[in-house]
């Protein structure tokens, strides 16, 4: 298909334009699974939900129906859940612990490192009946990135440090914020919305947004007693403070203060409680010792939301949330959200963190419902199909802000580059702009 | 109609205790359905809670693990207030809802505190969608004088995800 057309970029008017039939196609979404998801890195787990050797999850990546697991040797594996004899599911469960899979349909017999090791009247096969070959099949690349599980279904795919490149350093943000390492809370948010998967990607880079779509969670805050929010709030944390940058090879970030707003990890707040400014100082205190103030500054007091492409988003804000969607048609996208926390965390401090995260967060939020109903409403908009683009070209005439739409042009540009075939090289970054390059062009 | 004669200043000794419980809770669903729920909230204790588990982990606890909603009493105070205002976009226009709840029957009674369940079936009807969310309700009711109100209600639902509803927008 021509894909050439799909994005219209104009550098002398600062247009960036975006063909609403990417949203809509069933031809795009094919390439996309094509183009993007059997050629990208992807997200499917932490360490810290297979502990154990024998632990796992069910996963599904790229369409596929995958097996997370820690075998017996200790190696962190992954293995599409199906039987190499006929296909049904060797793995039923969601999670838990085990030796082996049984597949219930002939009861050929898998042991946790994927080797075949049992098959029923085996007398049926000749004696050099090959069983390595027969092994619960792996995805051609498994790699992580300190403990965060990645696969690709591109033998040749670029290594996943390379891929990830500049948005390890906010990843260790995160990674940083215990000396125990951190671990994914149980209880997993799960949901479908009716919108095509990039529009998720783009809202959850947004920040142009917040003030008209969030205005109930700010006056919640804002009622707490002695809560700061109010001007600081427009003004830093949604609003012109802050920057969004690209992070290059179509990720990229938002990065703010956090205003009048709550951050376990650890900028104190009312809706916290009196009795938890000691124990933030104290985790604050610990960071300034490890790190030195001005990282320490950066990991406590500001609010950082950013997408590792395509489809991995990571709100380091409120609480910690790791999101991953993909698509389940042109108009459906499918949600997996997790809470990230700090594995000696208090139980005091664990519920102050779930209690800020579910305040905002997920499908019973103060915020994220009406940022689905927004994304839902954009996709039934495009039914009007005369209305051929959406304009992403804000903050191309400036040196841009947190609220422009920077980010954004970085993923569609390397969607595009994708989308035509074009090696990984793609320049993904607005163009310089008035004589001088823009600060993320300069820090290649 | 619901009303305030409809069980919830049921004469204690008088009614059996499960109809007593089932005529709250058929009140309480035709309040939320009317989306009179200045109404509804009066019907809460100061130190409530209202909790919806992830539907991965439909035993998880609130403050251990992560749910879908977890509100005290200030909390499901300010959700009804946006709710009732038109910022909450999800909800605005309002979503016309049908709760269908059955299979009422007391789990324990301590005191002046009463443990139920209920089943569920709640239809939202949206934008040319209608989405049911099916589940069980465990409440704990507590007399407060010659009245029952709730403790604690969590909506538990049976969903493996939420899918295709995406949100849980309104009260459960």
């Amino acid at each position: 298909m021509n894909t050439e057309n799909l994005i219209a970029e104009d550098r002398e008017r600062h247009l960036f334009r975006v063909h609403r039939s990417v949203m809509t196609s069933e031809e795009i979404l094919a390439t996309e699974r094509e183009q993007i998801f059997d050629r990208c890195w992807l997200y499917i787990g932490h360490e810290s939900e297979v502990e154990h050797p024998g632990d796992f999850h069910r996963r599904e990546v790229a369409g596929r129906p995958l097996i997370f697991i820690r075998g017996k040797d200790n190696v962190v594996r992954v293995f599409h859940n199906s039987c190499t004899h006929w296909g049904a599911k060797v793995c039923r469960v969601d999670h838990g612990t085990a030796d082996t899979f049984q597949c219930f349909y002939h009861a050929w017999t898998f042991n946790n490192l994927g080797r075949l090791v049992g098959i029923p009247d085996a007398g049926g096969y000749p004696p050099d009946f090959d069983r390595d070959e027969l092994a619960l099949r792996q995805p051609p690349r498994v790699s992580n990135y300190r403990g965060l599980y990645f696969v690709s279904f591109d033998p040749d795919v670029e290594p996943l440090d390379q891929y990830l490149g500049a948005a390890r350093e906010y990843m260790d943000l995160i990674l940083d914020q215990s000396e125990a390492g951190m671990r994914i809370v149980s209880g997993t948010q799960l949901y479908t919305v009716r919108a095509n998967w990039k529009l998720i990607a783009t809202n959850s880079l947004d920040t142009y947004h917040a003030p008209p779509l969030h205005t109930t969670y700010f006056s919640y805050m804002a009622k707490f007693k002695g809560s700061d929010i109010g001007s600081e709030t427009k003004s830093s944390s949604m609003g012109g403070g802050g920057i969004g940058r690209s992070l290059g090879n179509g990720h990229g970030v938002g990065e703010s203060s956090p205003g009048g707003l709550a951050r376990p990890i650890a900028h104190w707040h009312p809706m916290f409680g009196e009795a938890a400014r000691g124990e933030i100082a104290q985790i604050r205190a610990r960071i300034v010792e490890r790190f030195g103030e001005e990282r320490a500054w950066r990991m406590c007091d500001t609010f950082r939301l950013f997408l590792i492409y395509p489809n991995l988003v990571f709100h380091d804000a409120m609480a910690i949330t790791l999101r991953y969607f993909e698509p389940a048609g042109p108009d459906a996208v499918r949600m997996t959200v997790w809470a990230m926390a700090p594995k000696d965390e208090s139980d005091a401090q664990l519920e102050r963190r779930l209690n800020n995260f579910v305040s905002f967060l997920g499908p019973g939020g103060f915020a994220h419902p009406d940022d689905l109903e927004a994304v839902e409403s954009c996709q039934d908009g495009f039914r009007s199909h005369e209305i051929e683009w959406s304009d992403f070209s804000r903050g191309l005439c400036r040196e841009p802000e947190l609220m422009d739409e920077l980010p954004m042009r970085a993923f569609w540009r390397k969607w595009h580059a994708q989308m035509m075939g074009i090696p990984r090289t793609a320049q993904v970054d607005d163009p310089p702009r008035n004589g001088f390059a823009s600060h993320q062009s300069a820090g290649k | 109609m619901a009303g305030k004669s409809n069980g919830r200043k049921a004469a204690r000794g008088v009614v059996d205790p499960e109809r007593e419980i089932e005529r709250f809770i058929t009140m309480e669903a035709a309040l939320l359905d009317e989306w009179r729920l200045n109404e509804w909230f009066a019907l809460f204790t100061e130190d409530a809670r209202y909790w919806v588990p992830a539907t991965d982990l439909p035993d998880g606890r609130p403050g251990l693990t992560l749910g879908l909603i977890d509100d005290d009493f200030a909390r499901l105070r300010a959700r009804v207030d946006r709710l009732l205002s038109r910022h909450a976009h999800r909800e605005f226009p309002w979503s016309r809802t049908r709760r269908l709840i059955t299979n009422v029957r007391i789990r324990e009674t301590n005191g002046d505190e009463i443990s139920a369940a209920a089943s569920f079936l709640v239809y939202r009807i949206r934008s040319g969608h209608v989405d049911p969310y099916i589940g069980h309700y465990e409440y704990v009711f507590r007399r407060v004088g010659d009245e029952l109100k709730i403790r604690s209600r969590s909506a538990i639902l049976d969903l493996e995800a939420l899918e295709p509803h995406a949100t849980v927008s309104f009260i459960l």
